[in-house]
């Protein structure tokens, strides 16, 4: 039975007969599904050329290439990934990683073309059919990395407020290691810091637990790296890749962890400085601020005798007196300052130039002249009741209160300032405060909308942390004076900072007014320089823009060629392009000193 | 070795055995012919090739030669980092990649230390089952294609194909899906896939029905593989055979139930088996074992949680270290235990991988043993029958 039935069962495939055939569908007239990995697509404007496309190509079909129309700019490569369709495996890595979430890919699989150079494209540049497909491949909800950035520890407000103790307590090693491992390595960090600080490689030897070798890649192109790693402006941060889907990484405090790590008695060993050749050529440097010190640093480590001479008791210029020692603690600027001077870099303190001695003398007894003297001048909103004795320079008063000296603290304060500075004396006026008065009453005001104020994010929340009022928009108009007393400053609405060309031109509502009570009022809008050791004779000489400021090559150098110049009054004011500035200098001094050879 | 196949020619034609139990061939002689049975030939799966001595139609003697499909991802996965190497893997195996894919993961996660989330335990599960069906499906046809019957092959690779767009819809490939990435999976099920999959399966269950009949029912079919290519008990666990290869000769080999890996504990079946261990045995196997495969799915696609997290967290992809050390990992593939043992010395590249295929055993030294005295015309059954697949050998 069975070998009947096994010869009779095979004919049952004759139903089949009437049935349709069983066939798959043509490629060229069935779509890819809503999630297939097919010809990929950038959206041009939002990608930022990290390349970390490229990067995790196995194939290496991914190339970072110049595009016509898109240029380099701080955060911006101005490259965009081509992509070569003989090596792609469509494994949609590139599109998982993204940092932009700019690059995805269609659903479209067919592309027909009889020159092979073609398949080698720059999505979103090259106009494509399936540039507009709704469907393919998107990022997933997963990450490859983790885009949230470790915690600080910071001091609790109330731990804080009346006391001036470091708030950030900085990075144990196992959440540097945690933050280390966000980074992708793409190097945007890089070309946008003023120093071109060696970023992902530093973050890859906190990574790779070697802190001696990030301490050594710091020094290449920073010497303040304990102050840079508290209080610097973190332009990196700000075009951070991986901020953009994400926080970005927090650099400053990691560079801040190898600073921190390593300790101060073993830099010498550790940077190989413990025996430097000499020249014998002897540089003067005016300033001891970041610009300054960067400067005499590398001059040193080129064999230079640099002198420093700082008006100031003591050095480091506006990062001591300038930034509160709850930011910057003194200590930390000591040690960076300390190794610079192990390199044998003389400061003469309190010697004013122009007054104990003279640029003059400084350019027949040196080979060279450096100055950075930063911005110490206070500007003033020349607002009625600004002459009133009660009305002080934010500057001023942070320049007392580093020197140890008392200040006038008044129970009701108002700040006029939207930027860092501002936020420094808001927030040391509250410390001040608390300490006499028991509670805080001072009010922060800017131009600014809040979205546009140049301070920091960390900082205005910190200062409503600590009980000051933040009050931005507004433009002040007069301060009230009764009885030879300040009753508060009177303002009114501020509807724009800037016109359409991006100047300086606001714009108020003067129907819409307000009144904040103070005491005292204080002004942070912008500091000026003090150029008054330049002599006339050295003046005439000088080039000098129009608006008082000394006009310098790419290498700092003026056009009298034995003086260069830097920090705040070229460039900044910050004090990583001070750092910036400095390093360059010094690399031109030395270009300056062998071509007299 | 006569009663593996039914061969009744005439004894006296064959050669003497030497003293090292080697046969004497002598070439000069005009008795015997020299073929080389590929590596281009439809009957051999994947390329390689089968240098054989034939007296008349019968195999004397055979070499196996592999070599034809080296691309070296073993060596070339240790110059790329862990997750560089998540796109190579699947294309040690063409119609299984997700075995691949899995083991590899599976094997950084063990050595990382990271437990994967619920979600993608069960879309791992309902993924590597999607894989056995379609690959078992293609088999199929190259099995009743080798012994003539083009008709399954057509039928089968129509219902592997519907399984690739299920594979299309949830992992965005087709053949190369690149789904089971270290630390979980990459997307969860779409909306309507149960559906269509539901849709899918039944008429794979009403076509396997037609397979049965117009295949293992045939006497034609029957009368060139029962009795045929016999696999030993005795040399089961000599040459290291696993898979539907042991379990049609009653050694219920299954990783899935012998070491129970993602959820498969959870799930309700048993290691399909037989007794007689011929090419009959063998087809029969697979296609129960087909049938398991889509009873497997529909008790996935009831039971698994509808959404989740589907990738635990891991270190940056672009620099992860995996801690040092070594680990095997394996899992039950269409044609036996599928592994990978992954050695990492602490850094972003992996130290040595290697890719433990089940073809390596079966094609190379089980088929040189078992193709002797066979038909020249049953070669190819008896190699697809033993369902190897050569790019495994050569990873």
């Amino acid at each position: 039975m069975g070998k009947i039935n096994d010869i009779l069962s095979p004919f049952t495939a004759w139903k089949h007969l009437v049935n349709e055939p069983l066939t798959v569908k043509k490629p060229l007239e069935r779509e890819g599904a809503d999630r297939y990995r097919g010809f990929h697509k950038n959206e041009i404007d939002k990608c930022i050329g990290c390349g970390t496309c490229e990067d995790i190509c196995q194939n290496a079909a991914i190339d970072l290439v110049p595009v016509e129309g898109i240029e380099t700019k701080d955060g911006d490569s101005g490259l965009r990934p081509k992509i070569d369709y003989g090596r792609c495996c469509w494994c949609a890595l590139c599109v998982d990683i993204c940092t932009t979430n700019s690059l995805s890919m269609s659903n479209e699989f067919k592309w027909i073309d009889e020159d092979a150079d073609n398949f080698l494209f720059i999505p979103g540049a090259d106009d494509k059919p399936w540039n507009n497909s709704e469907k393919g491949w998107k990022k997933p909800d997963y990450n490859l990395y983790d885009p949230n950035r470790v915690d600080m520890q910071e001091l609790h407000p109330e731990d804080r407020d009346k006391s001036f103790i470091e708030i950030v307590q900085g990075y144990s090693k196992e959440q540097a290691l945690k933050e280390a491992d966000r980074c992708v390595e793409c190097g945007i960090c890089t070309a946008t810091c003023p120093a071109h600080m060696g970023i992902p490689e530093y973050i890859r030897a906190i990574r790779n637990d070697d802190l001696e070798e990030g301490l050594r890649i710091l020094y290449d192109t920073n010497p303040l790296p304990e102050i840079c790693g508290r209080i610097c402006t973190h332009k990196c941060e700000t075009v951070c890749s991986v901020g953009h889907t994400g926080d970005p990484l927090s650099i400053r405090w990691l560079k801040r962890y190898i600073a921190d790590q390593n300790p101060s008695e073993r830099f010498k060993e550790i940077l190989g400085t413990d025996t430097i050749e000499q020249n014998g050529k002897k540089i003067a440097i005016i300033g001891s601020g970041p610009s300054g010190l960067s400067a005499a640093h590398y001059l040193a480590l080129m064999g230079y005798s640099c002198t420093i001479f700082e008006k100031l008791p003591l050095a480091g210029g506006m990062m001591r007196y300038g930034i509160p020692e709850y930011r910057l603690p003194y200590d930390q600027i000591d040690k960076d300052i300390n190794y610079i001077l192990s390199l044998g870099v003389e400061i003469k303190y309190n010697v004013t130039i122009g007054k104990d001695n003279t640029l003059d003398q400084l350019h027949k007894d040196f080979d060279a002249v450096f100055t950075g003297t930063g911005l110490h001048l206070g500007r003033s909103t020349r607002i009625p009741g600004t002459e009133h004795k009660d009305v002080h320079f934010a500057t001023d008063l942070l320049r007392e209160i580093s020197l140890g000296n008392e200040i006038p603290v008044a129970e009701k304060v108002v700040v006029i300032g939207g930027g860092n500075v501002a936020m420094d004396i808001t927030r040391s006026m509250a410390r001040l405060q608390n300490q006499k008065f028991g509670k805080v009453n001072v009010i922060a005001t800017s131009l600014e909308s809040e979205d546009i104020m140049p301070a920091d994010r960390e900082e205005i929340v910190e200062a409503r942390e600590e009980n000051a009022q933040i009050i931005p928009g507004w433009g002040p108009q007069s301060i009230e004076i009764k009885n030879d007393k300040i009753t508060g400053l009177h303002v009114i609405k501020c509807l724009s900072v800037f016109d359409e060309e991006g100047r300086f031109n606001p714009k108020f509502d003067e129907n819409i007014k307000d009144f904040f009570e103070a005491e005292m009022v204080i002004e942070s809008i912008g500091q000026g320089m003090d150029l008054s050791y330049l002599t006339d004779e050295i003046k005439e000489n000088l080039k000098m823009d129009n608006r008082g400021r000394i006009i310098v090559d790419n290498n700092f150098q003026s056009s009298l060629e034995w003086l260069f110049v830097g920090g705040d009054i070229i460039q900044g004011p910050d004090v990583i392009h001070g750092i910036a500035n400095g390093h360059k200098a010094a690399i031109g001094i030395d270009n300056y000193i062998n071509s007299k050879k | 070795m006569s009663k593996l196949f039914n061969i009744k020619e005439d004894r006296s034609l064959f050669p003497e055995k030497n003293e090292q139990g080697k046969i004497d061939i002598d070439l000069s002689s005009h008795k015997y012919l020299k073929l080389w049975h590929g590596p281009q030939h439809p009957g051999i799966t994947g390329n390689m090739s089968l240098e054989i001595t034939l007296l008349g139609d019968e195999v004397m003697d055979c070499e196996t030669h592999v070599g034809y499909l080296h691309r070296g991802f073993e060596k070339l996965m240790e110059r790329r980092k862990y997750i560089q190497c998540f796109p190579i893997v699947c294309r040690v195996a063409v119609p299984e990649p997700d075995f691949n894919e899995y083991c590899f993961a599976s094997a950084m996660e063990e050595l990382a230390g990271i437990e994967i989330p619920e979600s993608a335990k069960w879309l791992r599960t309902l993924v590597l089952e999607m894989a056995r069906l379609a690959s078992y499906l293609m088999w199929i046809g190259g099995q009743a294609g080798a012994f003539g019957q083009g008709i399954i092959g057509q039928w089968t690779n129509y219902l592997r194909d519907s399984m690739l767009d299920r594979f299309e819809e949830l992992t965005g490939g087709r053949v190369y899906h690149m789904y089971i990435i270290p630390g979980g999976v990459r997307g969860l099920l779409p909306s309507g896939f149960k559906q269509r999959m539901e849709e899918n399966l039944k008429f794979i269950e009403q076509m396997m029905k037609d397979v049965e009949r117009v295949m293992f029912n045939n006497a034609v079919f029957k009368k060139r593989s029962v009795d045929m290519g016999i696999i030993e008990k005795d040399w089961i666990y000599k040459f290291g055979i696993t898979g539907p290869n042991a379990r049609a000769a009653g050694v219920p080999l299954d990783v899935r139930k012998d070491n129970p890996y993602l959820v498969y504990p959870q799930l309700d079946f048993e290691a399909v088996t037989a007794t007689h261990s011929d090419i009959y045995n063998r087809a029969d196997v697979r296609r129960r074992d087909l049938l398991m495969s889509v009873d497997l799915i529909r008790q996935i696609m009831a039971k698994m949680p509808q959404k989740g997290e589907i990738r635990a967290e891991t270190p940056n992809v672009l620099h992860w270290k995996v801690p040092a050390g070594e680990t095997y990992s394996k899992a039950e593939c269409t044609r036996g235990e599928y592994g990978y043992y992954m050695v990492s010395d602490g850094s972003e590249y992996p130290r040595r991988i290697n890719v433990r295929g089940p073809s390596y055993t079966h094609a190379v030294s089980l088929l040189e043993k078992m193709i002797i005295n066979c038909n020249l015309a049953d070669i190819a059954g008896l190699m697809v029958s033993l369902h190897t697949y050569p790019p495994e050998i050569e990873r």
